[in-house]
């Protein structure tokens, strides 16, 4: 059947689609928002395998370099903060305590930086193909997703090495940690997607914004020194969903290497919470946050969506 | 027939901006001078096209034919009034623009085509059909799109948006690219579109092509649409009748296109 029609073109129009006489009335720019995202998730899925080997194709350590970073942050940490500012004393094992919170903040910015420049970087295809542009940010976030495992796996080896047994609460606190990063990272991508759009001082004003997530979190102190030193507004402290989701990755491998005498006592022998009770309440209510916060955005940038293929 | 795409009143403003850095803006603010302006680049268009019709759209250079396009295309939406359409959209808009350089061939066809809205099983399906109207030799497929001639980048691009099933095919910029055997194949491959019942939407200066191809004619003018019916009037009111029956001629210049191994 394709043989006669192939012969005159080269290339046949497919017999097998049929032409719909009765296909309903649709509007050719739907705003369905995420939901379109989600309808289109093979599209999705090749954006993010782009995202992956593209990065790094022509580089010759390539995947390696995902890991470089936060290992160069990690020890610049170690070394200024462990060895010059002597924290290494004061919190027990602390390299497992940076490297669990680098692991979520590298998550966040990853996302929050390349999400924000997701849709001006895909200018050729947002200006001239139906393509929702939510599209963009959400791939950003699963690329910075990909390259959480990796670092997962290294934080993992050395846990085990220090004596660690995994645990049911682990495993849950590591999955809500993830969540509430995956949830807000998306939501301010997809706001500062936007923005960017109509100004690119959004870019660096995201990159200024970043900086403060690395000393709002506790990663190179720990969240005894907030009790300590802000007494009773460390309550506030605990508002910021991704301190939680640090002190979540903390809770299941910083917490499980800790002897039973560190874990209640500090140097000194005084008593201490090495970690906010009731971390799993605030874990899941930070989901609801961040959940209500990407609705938001969803809203912002759906408002802002129409003025993107032309100011871009 | 059914009626296949309907636009009314449809208005899309552009917004000029004079000056877009704080410093520019302060300055013109204090010296009372405008900071943006606005004009509209599709004003006030009303037509509906029945499934199965040819329409050849004119105009001018910035007359706002790819403004309307993008407007059917859903690619932009409109400041006033609604399009809507029925079935699959498609067509020769923007081929290849999805395309990233790093990737091989065969990742930009199937990246291409699922931006163009294809289902994994339909790209699966044609992925072979796509490469023999491309004419891009198997070596090349495993090799960087950054290390392709222009011509057969824009091949591929053809090749991808021309397999695209759809109930409405836009076509806009066809023959600027590609050698005359491919440029053929396009126009071949259009008349097939258009004679199995879809709805074709060509925008073209070439009345001798759009004569060809439609059977009805939309003519812009600074946004507005002033003129929608008969062909070879239509081409007479663009004063375009002058010209010769094909305009192939031009192109040969990237002949070399063609024997690229």
């Amino acid at each position: 059947m394709t043989d006669s029609l192939q012969a005159s073109a080269g290339a046949s129009v497919d017999p097998a689609y049929d032409l719909g006489e009765d296909r309903p009335w649709e509007d050719p720019a739907p705003s369905r928002g995420l939901l379109e995202v989600f309808r289109r998730r093979y599209l999705l899925k090749l954006l993010v395998r782009r995202e992956i080997s593209a990065r790094y194709s022509g580089s010759f350590l390539g995947l390696i370099w995902s890991y470089i970073n936060p290992l160069s942050q990690f020890f610049i940490y170690f070394a200024i903060i462990g060895v010059i500012f002597q924290l290494h004393d004061s919190i027990p094992n602390f390299p497992i305590h940076i490297f669990s919170a680098i692991i979520i903040v590298h998550f966040f910015t990853e996302t929050f930086n390349a999400g924000t420049r997701s849709i001006v970087r895909n200018k050729a295809i947002v200006k001239k193909m139906a393509v929702p542009a939510e599209m963009f940010p959400v791939a950003s976030m699963l690329v910075s997703l990909y390259h959480v495992f990796p670092q997962l796996v290294i934080l993992l080896v050395a846990v085990l090495f220090m004596g660690w047994t995994p645990t049911l609460s682990g495993v849950l606190a590591v999955a809500i940690a993830l969540t509430i990063i995956m949830t807000l990272g998306t939501a301010m991508a997809l706001f500062f997607s936007a923005a960017n759009v109509l100004f690119r001082d959004f870019a660096s004003f995201v990159n200024i914004l970043t900086n403060f997530v690395r000393f709002g979190v506790p990663m190179i102190y720990s969240y005894t020194m907030v009790g300590d030193r802000f007494g009773r507004f460390a309550d506030y402290y605990v508002l910021n969903p991704i301190a939680d989701a640090v002190m979540l990755m903390q809770h299941a491998f910083w917490i499980g290497t800790l002897t039973e005498a560190e874990l209640n006592f500090d140097d000194k022998g005084q008593a201490v919470d090495r970690l906010p009770d009731h971390l799993f309440t605030l874990g899941f209510t930070m989901i609801g946050v961040s959940l209500l916060i990407l609705v938001l955005a969803q809203y912002v940038f759906s408002k802002l969506e129409k003025q993107i293929p032309e100011r871009i | 027939m059914a009626e296949s795409i309907r636009v009314e009143n449809v208005t899309k403003e552009f917004t000029l901006r004079y000056h877009r850095t704080f410093k520019q803006v302060t300055v013109a603010l204090a010296r009372g001078r405008q900071i943006s302006d606005t004009f509209p680049a599709v004003d006030d268009v009303s037509f509906t096209v029945s499934q199965g019709e040819s329409i050849g759209l004119m105009g001018l250079n910035g007359s706002g034919k790819s403004t309307l396009l993008k407007m059917i295309n859903g690619v932009m939406r409109p400041d006033h009034g609604t399009v809507r359409t029925r079935g699959r959209i498609a067509g020769l808009i923007a081929t290849g623009a999805g395309f990233h350089p790093q990737l091989s061939g065969k990742e930009n066809i199937m990246l291409n085509a699922a931006i163009l809205g294809m289902s994994e099983n339909e790209i699966a399906r044609k992925y072979d059909d796509i490469v023999d109207f491309a004419e891009i030799p198997t070596k090349f497929l495993q090799t960087e799109v950054g290390h392709y001639s222009s011509g057969q980048s824009a091949r591929l691009g053809f090749a991808v948006a021309i397999h695209v099933d759809s109930e409405i095919f836009l076509a806009d910029e066809v023959l600027a690219v590609g050698d005359k055997p491919f440029k053929k194949k396009c126009l071949e491959r259009m008349e097939q579109v258009r004679d199995s019942g879809r709805t074709l939407f060509y925008v073209s200066h070439a009345g001798g092509s759009v004569k060809r191809m439609c059977n009805r004619v939309l003519i812009l003018e600074q946004g507005r649409l002033i003129f929608d019916g008969d062909v070879k009037e239509g081409i007479k009111v663009l004063k375009y009748d002058d010209e010769r029956p094909e305009d192939e001629e031009h192109f040969d210049s990237d002949e070399e296109l063609g024997a690229d191994i």
